[in-house]
């Protein structure tokens, strides 16, 4: 697949960027660097600061849904607007669960996981000494982090942060009188919404661009670990679906700011008031949003199942089982994904002609989404297993990846979405699947790469003691929200004390309030585990997991530039079971002596 | 040590299985109060048992892996081919799918036609509802059978929110009520929906329905009461502030308490109206 020219381009380095400057300053190193990987390393740790909002927020959350009347003092002397007198009002709920929502999506996995993963380990993986467009790398850092920025301060301004929740329908989202959150916060959320994308744009194409242009020699498609296969896909996925929001997002802008009607009808009579507007549709906002918001689950998805993956053959010491068939299960979810968003609207007064469509479609994806799942189980088959803190995730990322998707099965058919739309079942199934698989893998990716990333082990107890106290919480959590949705308790709900049919959710909401905090304490242990050996963990070795792919023929860290020489692959990545002078694998680079 | 941990992994997710079939295999489902709703409760039926079987199938498979993976000193021969990968993960692949697609086509498609295709029989009740934040207005044609226009402009909030034209005369025996609707018991039921201002919906956990009440829209819905009895109405879509709150309630009656509800609701507007002339 790799052409003779392209070979030649990217070992001169002429497509390939600049190798190691020695003379630069602090700034230009570690601030304003255009190393993928110091760009890589910096969206993690902005990505993880905004997971500690974003859980924080989730917190409160399940303060309020655990015990809904409970009058929480410390609270209110820190969060005086938001909990006057201990007690949270529905405005601030209802902000905070669109911020929760819309930083652990955007700001939490995307940066971390897609972003951050993504721009550290594609260029390594596929032999690169650093992205196909450094300087466009840096920049699109740059802009998510005005963009995280921005979205922070939607909290501080008058009638508080969005509150229309993460999907924004209009008019909710377009009309300032409707909820409090939909004066400035509105403004805001679309603005930072608009800078992600472009920023998440320049990052998709950078990856796409470092796939087809700077692979090294001998590195052919097929050779690819899984890893570099699904930032690939999703990279592509990202570009064809993310700009119609950004569309959607002007459009709403100017329906809010300067008197347009694309998403208001006529005969909108909002507190007591009548609307000038006439011929827009709520419904198109929805088409646009969702057009963006299904393919964006694969986004953040699909490099959840690369990434894990890539980990289990480290500690199952085997190759994966059906790379090929993994490829193309990532090709056909890709193209899939395009065209099912309307799963998302089976009760939104869509025809239900085209229900019915979406219901076809959408559980043709239990195909291929079925066959890496199975991969990725049948991968443990023969294996030789050995539990450290990585397989841990991994295996925790299989767990979640089958729950998650059996409840797909559900939601993604339209009779029965009838009763669970809206319902917490559908926030068990995602948090199951863009919450948990992306988190898991996350975490596992931490674990594993760690080494590489900062030239220092974490602590292996404290790993393992993290696993538990995440995957378990994390799954009596969203496993038992699933049956709320079953008994009919609609998302997005202050308090589940006004209806009778909910009194009886209300021991299952404690349980779930107390799991949740568990859940929560845990993600300290990491914190303190990852911080600690940032600066005092055991020194860290080239291979510490004996693992195949390129980046662990480099020095941890990797130096900038990451290659000396361009190296030059001749196998793929999953070579495992083989005896070399390494061990019992074949770095990717790895020639028998006599073959060369 | 080793064995122990494996030991605990291995058991986490097969004891995950087990117990979340068990957790499951409970009524969940709101007591049941509708014809078409059987056919959903069917579904669900069908995909808690499928998706239950195969979620005990692959959890405990996983629990036996690890368990059987962290035994082992070495690591298995290469079991299979490229090709017989491609066929053992196509083969499950296909399979899981029919089950979810065979799920589908065979019971849900059946009932969503059924639901969204049959025309409102002759002898319905039509009831419009008009949804706002954060209440449910609902209108009976009353004793002529027809609704009288509306006119936005006559909207006002306090005496006439649904901005009932006066001098339409069709309009005059309407019947306007506040979060509460009567319907007879096995009598189909058409609401016309509704909204004012944001997105509402219209949510009966025990009927078995829902339906966004989009402004600028008005999507109809027919259900059949199979249950008499009094019903909580729920919206199940972002609306604001007192989303968690915006209450209503089907009375399902018989047609003898039906048809008398109906002649109470009229003699009051009647009164009503009496005393506003």
């Amino acid at each position: 697949m790799t052409s003779p020219a392209h070979v030649e381009a990217s070992r001169s380095g002429r497509v390939a960027p600049r190798g190691p400057e020695p003379h630069q300053g602090f700034l230009r190193r570690y601030i304003f660097s255009t190393d993928h990987k110091i760009i890589g390393i910096q969206y993690i740790f902005t990505g993880l600061v905004m997971a500690i909002v974003g859980a924080s927020l989730a917190a409160l959350i399940r303060l309020q849904l655990g015990w809904p009347e409970h009058q929480w003092v410390l609270l209110s002397r820190l969060l005086p607007r938001g909990l006057p007198g201990g007690v949270m009002t529905p405005e601030f709920y209802l902000a905070v669960v669109t911020m929760h929502g819309t930083i652990m999506v955007f700001f939490f996995i995307s940066y971390v996981l897609v972003s951050g993963f993504g721009n550290y380990l594609v260029p390594l993986q596929v032999g690169a000494k650093d992205m196909a467009f450094p300087v466009l790398n840096m920049l699109s850092y740059w802009v998510a982090l005005a963009s995280a920025l921005t979205m922070l301060a939607s909290f501080f301004v008058e009638g508080g942060a969005a509150a229309a929740g993460w999907t924004a329908y209009p008019p909710l989202s377009a009309v300032p009188a409707a909820v409090p959150g939909s004066q400035m916060g509105q403004t805001i959320w679309l603005l930072s919404m608009a800078l992600f994308i472009a920023s998440f744009t320049m990052g998709g194409l950078n990856i796409v661009a470092t796939v087809f242009s700077v692979r090294a020699p001998g590195l052919s498609m097929m050779r690819l670990p899984l890893t570099v296969w699904s930032y690939f896909i999703a990279a592509i996925v990202g570009l064809l679906a993310f700009p119609p929001l950004t569309a959607a997002a002007v459009m709403l802008l100017l329906d809010r700011h300067f008197g347009t009607s694309f998403f208001l009808p006529a005969g909108l009579v909002v507190a007591n008031k009548a609307l000038p507007n006439t011929g827009g549709s709520p419904l198109l906002w929805q088409h646009l949003f969702w057009f963006l918001g299904h393919p964006e689950v694969y986004v953040l998805i699909l490099p959840a199942l690369g990434v894990a993956c890539d980990i289990l053959p480290a500690f199952t010491r085997k190759p994966v089982f059906g790379y090929r068939s993994s490829v193309w299960c990532l090709v056909a979810v890709a193209c899939l994904s395009m065209i099912v968003w309307g799963h998302h609207m089976f009760v939104s007064g869509m025809s239900p002609f085209s229900g019915e469509y979406f219901s076809l479609v959408t559980l043709a994806i239990t195909v291929p989404m079925t066959m890496f799942g199975v991969n990725m189980l049948a991968s443990l088959w023969g294996a030789k297993l050995q539990l450290h803190t990585p397989a841990l995730f991994a295996l925790g990322v299989i767990a979640l990846f089958g729950s998650g998707g059996l409840g797909g099965l559900f939601l993604g058919n339209a009779t029965a979405d009838m009763q669970l739309h809206d319902t917490y079942f559908v926030v068990g199934h995602f948090h199951m699947m863009i919450g948990g698989v992306t988190m898991l893998a996350t975490f596992g990716a931490l674990y594993f790469w760690f080494p590489k990333m900062f030239g220092r082990r974490m602590s292996e107890a404290a790993g393992k003691l993290h696993f538990w106290l995440t995957f378990a919480p994390f799954f009596t959590i969203f496993f038992m929200q699933h049956f709320l949705g079953l008994e009919g308790a609609p998302r997005r709900y202050y308090a589940f004390t006004a209806y009778d049919y909910l009194q009886r959710t209300r021991g299952q909401n404690l349980v779930i309030s107390v799991a949740a905090l568990v859940l929560i304490g845990g993600q300290l242990l990491f914190l303190a585990n990852f911080i600690w050996s940032l600066f005092r963990g055991r020194a860290a070795t080239e291979n510490p997991w004996g693992a195949t792919t390129l980046e662990w023929t480099v020095a941890s860290p990797p130096p900038h530039g990451n290659f000396e020489t361009i190296p030059l692959v001749r196998r793929w990545a999953y070579e495992y079971g083989i005896q070399t002078p390494q061990g019992d694998f074949a770095p990717q680079t790895w020639a028998p002596p006599q073959a060369g | 040590m080793k064995k122990i941990e494996a030991l605990c992994v291995s058991a986490l997710f097969a004891g995950l299985g087990i117990a979340g079939v068990a957790y499951g295999a409970r009524a969940w489902l709101p007591q049941l109060a509708s014809r078409h709703g059987a056919g959903i409760d069917a579904m669900l039926r069908y995909l808690l048992v499928s998706a239950g079987g195969l979620f005990l199938l692959g959890y405990v498979a996983l629990g036996s892996l690890v368990w059987l993976g962290s035994r082992r000193r070495a690591i298995g021969q290469r079991l299979t081919s490229g090709r017989t990968e491609w066929l053992v993960s196509g083969a499950l692949g296909l399979a899981v799918a029919a089950v979810g697609e065979g799920g589908v086509l065979a019971i849900g498609m059946p009932v969503w036609a059924e639901y969204f295709g049959a025309r409102p029989p002759a002898d319905a009740v039509t009831i419009d509802v008009t949804a706002q934040q954060f209440m449910w207005n609902v209108r009976y044609p009353g004793p002529d059978g027809v609704f009288g226009r509306t006119d936005l402009r006559l909207i006002d909030e306090a005496s006439n929110p649904l901005g009932l034209d006066p001098s339409d005369p069709a309009g005059r025996d309407d019947i306007v009520t506040l979060n509460e609707m009567a319907v007879p018991v096995n009598r189909p039921v058409r609401i016309r929906l509704h909204s004012k201002d944001v997105i509402h919906s219209f949510f009966l956990p025990n009927l078995r329905v829902k339906q966004d009440a989009v402004p600028g829209m008005t999507p109809e819905i027919v259900f059949v009461p199979t249950r008499t009895g009094d019903f909580e109405l729920a919206c199940a879509e972002l609306c604001g502030l007192a989303h968690y709150r915006m209450r209503g309630f089907v009375h399902v009656l018989t047609s003898a308490q039906f048809a008398e509800w109906l002649r109470q609701q009229s003699a009051a507007a009647a009164a009503a109206s009496g005393g506003r002339s």
